[in-house]
């Protein structure tokens, strides 16, 4: 399990109120300043804004404030939640590597944390806290994105190696990446979650072809990989084979929570700009013409609305978690009520923009229409929308799981779609 | 609640509880209404000596909260409420307090004060006025200066338990702007007009004033932020008893669909209603979330009040009859019966969903605010 590593209380005595002056100072000094309301962009399929995070991450580390929720020894500074949302609030208004966050901190360190062996997390922890190392998750595969104990990329034994060949897609931003937690099958005689291995992949193995994505509206972050006789050490084996299940369900832990904006290991809660910027309902109305239209402000206020709620619900969550009054899979609150809202604001923005979003440039409204077309993305990656549903049906709610077919059969009789086989 | 709640809290929560469970459970709520009546006066003095009454009201004016915070410690009261919707004029009293011990000379209003923390005097904030939305700020109800003190006219509406108050805090306008009256409901030239409303218990008033003579003691000094305090008071309050009912709606049909079969299987094993239940789930944190962060923003007086108390009433507002029908549709048949309980919880959370401010009326201010240049709230 996570934890919120408490800091030694002796040798740690500082006050959050003078962590946050420290960290008020030390960022006017260190980091460029940015105006928050228009933060710049930092597009995550470009080379340039992965080797721009790894500098910025550099200077937090030398400054001494990165990895403030990770403990010491694996080269954080092992501070409760508190001192992390206080760096956040001082941080706003500075330029922070924010596309680190997920899924390097917040997925990939945060899994290593809990499952990884002392020598990998003193070593990616630590390179990924200095900005020396971009962690992914190599999961999904072409044959299937929802089942994921169904992956069929096999490691197989060679001598005192591993060897993996498959394919695996929906990667995050892989090409600017240094390792891959990835997924493997090393047993087919048993059922499905009991055959799975996790290994920490280098994604630069001349093994390894990576192939980008192109994404309806353009977008080319996701990849894919095809690994051809890609060998590693047991050394890349994270926690035990045959368990990989495990490592990979605190992933989808950790990846619901930062979702929703949960996690203690984000530093920074500004927006990445771009694509990701929450859409400014006022200029919005101003550039079309309608600013004091109150179908227009309604429609804009409710959307708001939601967005509030959406913050203030990623505290609540967080909060019931750790005082037991939620179970720790109501993280997929968040991951749901995530999607919800964007749709919502996708939505609002079309309406609100009208003809404006559909005919004309952008910059003058079509911008929304074209944002508008990748509304679902939010309600498919990272799990879809529905299976979120069943997870809080099943494991918050407790209701009776789904009937799946291959429920205790050994993986090599389950059955496949041609695609698949 | 939550596991960090000191044991006094604790203590004054299931203290709380078992007076309204023992009290006024559903069933008496049932027997109220078909005896046409809103609450028990000596009832609501026993909920009086409880505690409730005093928790907005600091020490040296006769009050006391439970943990230091008194509109938290009011809110939780609210959310008890919720469970068994009970009957009684907390909002109107709490509402009125509210006005009094933060007026700029609450010490003249001691007296009053006193009689409402004992629930011997029940008083009702008059705010709304006919056709007119939510908008506290506008009054057409005038005050006009005479020699001993002011003279009112016109008309208020939706009053709670208008028919019930000894006092009215009347919203009116003077040459100087907006200011607020205790008027006595006995004083000559008020006329109470009982209203319909579509809860069981919950009893409003249309009052009409008709040349009302008041002493100049009877206006309170204040400014418009009295009425946006009050306002918020009001709000949240109507949205913690809204997360009563829908826990507690929510968990009975989470029982229903574990125990109800068809087709040989629980209602709960069908992943249409799994879904359903899933939604209802989330929708419920997000109005608990809401409400603890406007209860906390409301507590601590902070510049974003307004801005989360008008969020939390849009959400809760379009959230909580969403989710209370979807109840109803899980539960099929029974669920639209006189007998079943759902009705009487879907009333109150229907009634407050368009008191102190629809989702709608909420939706626009908080553009508003935001225009303004107000930043979105930070979870508290």
């Amino acid at each position: 399990m996570t934890e919120t590593y408490r800091a030694d209380a002796a040798a740690e005595a500082e006050s959050i109120d003078d962590f946050r002056g420290r960290a008020r100072a030390w960022l006017a000094e260190n980091m460029p300043p940015i105006d928050p309301a228009h933060p710049p962009a930092a597009h995550r399929d470009e080379e340039r804004c992965w080797l721009r995070a790894r500098e910025l991450q550099k200077r937090l580390y030398e400054g001494g404030f990165a990895g403030i929720c990770f403990p010491r020894e694996y080269g954080g500074l092992g501070l409760d939640y508190e001192y992390q949302k206080a760096f956040n609030d001082e941080s706003l208004s500075y330029e922070m590597p924010l596309i680190l966050n997920t899924p390097t901190f917040t997925i990939c360190c945060a899994t290593l944390l809990d499952t990884g062996s002392e020598e990998q997390k003193r070593q990616h922890i630590d390179a990924a806290l200095r900005g020396d190392e971009i962690l992914v998750q190599l999961l999904s595969e072409p044959s299937g994105g929802s089942d994921l104990a169904g992956v069929l990329t096999r490691a197989e034994r060679d001598g005192d190696h591993w060897v993996l060949n498959g394919a695996k897609t929906w990667s995050t931003s892989a090409f600017g990446a240094d390792y891959g937690l990835c997924l493997a099958r090393t047993n087919w005689d048993v059922p499905k979650h009991d055959g799975l291995t996790m290994f920490l992949v280098p994604i630069k193995h001349p093994g390894i072809t990576l192939r980008r994505i192109t994404q309806l509206n353009g977008s080319t972050e996701f990849c894919e990989e095809f690994l051809d006789n890609v060998d590693v050490g047991d050394d890349a084996v994270v926690g035990e084979v045959n368990d990989g299940w495990s490592v990979a369900s605190r992933q989808l832990y950790h990846e619901r929570r930062a979702v929703g904006m949960g996690s203690e290991f984000a530093s920074g809660s500004g927006s990445e700009g771009g694509r990701s910027t929450p859409v400014n309902y006022m200029r919005l109305a101003e550039k079309t013409g309608q600013a004091d239209n109150e179908r227009v402000r309604q429609i804009a206020g409710r959307a708001l609305v939601h967005r509030a709620v959406s913050d203030q619900l990623g505290a609540h969550v967080f909060r019931s978690v750790n005082d037991g009054t939620l179970p720790p899979a109501a993280g997929t609150l968040l991951r749901l009520f995530h999607a919800e809202t964007v749709t919502l604001e996708m939505d609002a923005g079309l309406a609100i923009t009208g003809t404006a979003g559909v005919v004309g440039a952008e910059g003058e409204g079509l911008e929304t229409g074209l944002r508008y077309l990748a509304r679902q993305t939010v309600c498919i990656g990272g799990g879809t929308s529905e299976l979120a549903r069943n997870v809080i049906g099943e494991r918050v709610l407790n209701f009776p799981r789904e009937y799946a077919a291959d429920r205790g059969v050994p993986f090599n009789q389950v059955q496949h779609g041609k695609a698949g086989r | 609640m939550t596991a960090v709640d000191s044991p006094e809290k604790i203590l004054f929560a299931s203290t709380t509880q078992a007076f309204l469970q023992k009290e006024v459970p559903l069933s008496r709520v049932r027997e109220l209404h078909a005896q046409g009546v809103s609450f028990e006066p000596d009832w609501w003095q026993r909920a009086a000596e409880l505690g409730w009454t005093a928790l907005l009201v600091p020490e040296e004016l006769g009050g006391g909260s439970v943990s230091g915070d008194g509109v938290a410690d009011l809110a939780m009261v609210a959310e008890q409420l919720g469970k068994t919707v009970a009957p009684g004029p907390l909002y109107p009293v709490s509402t009125v307090l509210a006005g009094l011990v933060d007026s700029a000379d609450p010490q003249s209003h001691a007296a009053t004060i006193e009689e409402l923390i004992a629930g011997e005097t029940v008083a009702s904030w008059a705010v709304y006025e006919p056709g007119q939305g939510w908008a506290p700020h506008q009054p057409a109800v005038t005050a006009t200066p005479t020699d001993s003190g002011y003279r009112i006219d016109g008309v208020k509406d939706r009053v709670e338990a208008g028919a019930q108050s000894r006092l009215l805090l009347v919203v009116a306008r003077t040459d100087d702007g907006v200011r607020q009256f205790l008027v006595p409901t006995d004083a000559s030239g008020v006329r109470i007009e009982p209203q319909q409303s579509i809860d069981l218990v919950k009893q409003y008033a249309r009052v009409h004033f008709d040349g009302v003579e008041i002493d100049r003691s009877a206006a309170i000094a204040g400014t418009a932020e009295l009425i946006d305090r009050q306002s918020q008071i009001a709000q949240v309050l109507q949205c913690a008893e809204v997360v009563g009912i829908l826990q507690t709606v929510f968990d009975f049909t989470v029982a229903w669909a574990l125990d109800r079969h068809s087709f040989g299987r629980p209602l709960a094993s069908y992943q249409a209603l799994k879904h359903r239940f899933a939604d209802m789930k989330m929708w419920l944190e997000a109005c608990r979330a809401t409400t603890s962060a406007a209860v906390a923003a409301i507590a601590d007086r902070s510049s974003d009040a307004a801005l989360s108390a008008s969020i939390a009433k849009s959400y809760v507002g379009e959230m909580a009859t969403e989710i209370i029908q979807a109840c109803v549709q899980m539960h099929g048949g029974i669920g639209v019966t006189w007998e079943h309980d759902l009705h009487v919880y879907l009333r109150r959370a229907a009634l407050y969903r368009s008191m102190f401010g629809t989702p709608e009326e909420h939706n626009l201010r908080v553009y508003q605010l935001q225009e303004a240049g107000q930043q979105a709230p930070r979870s508290a």
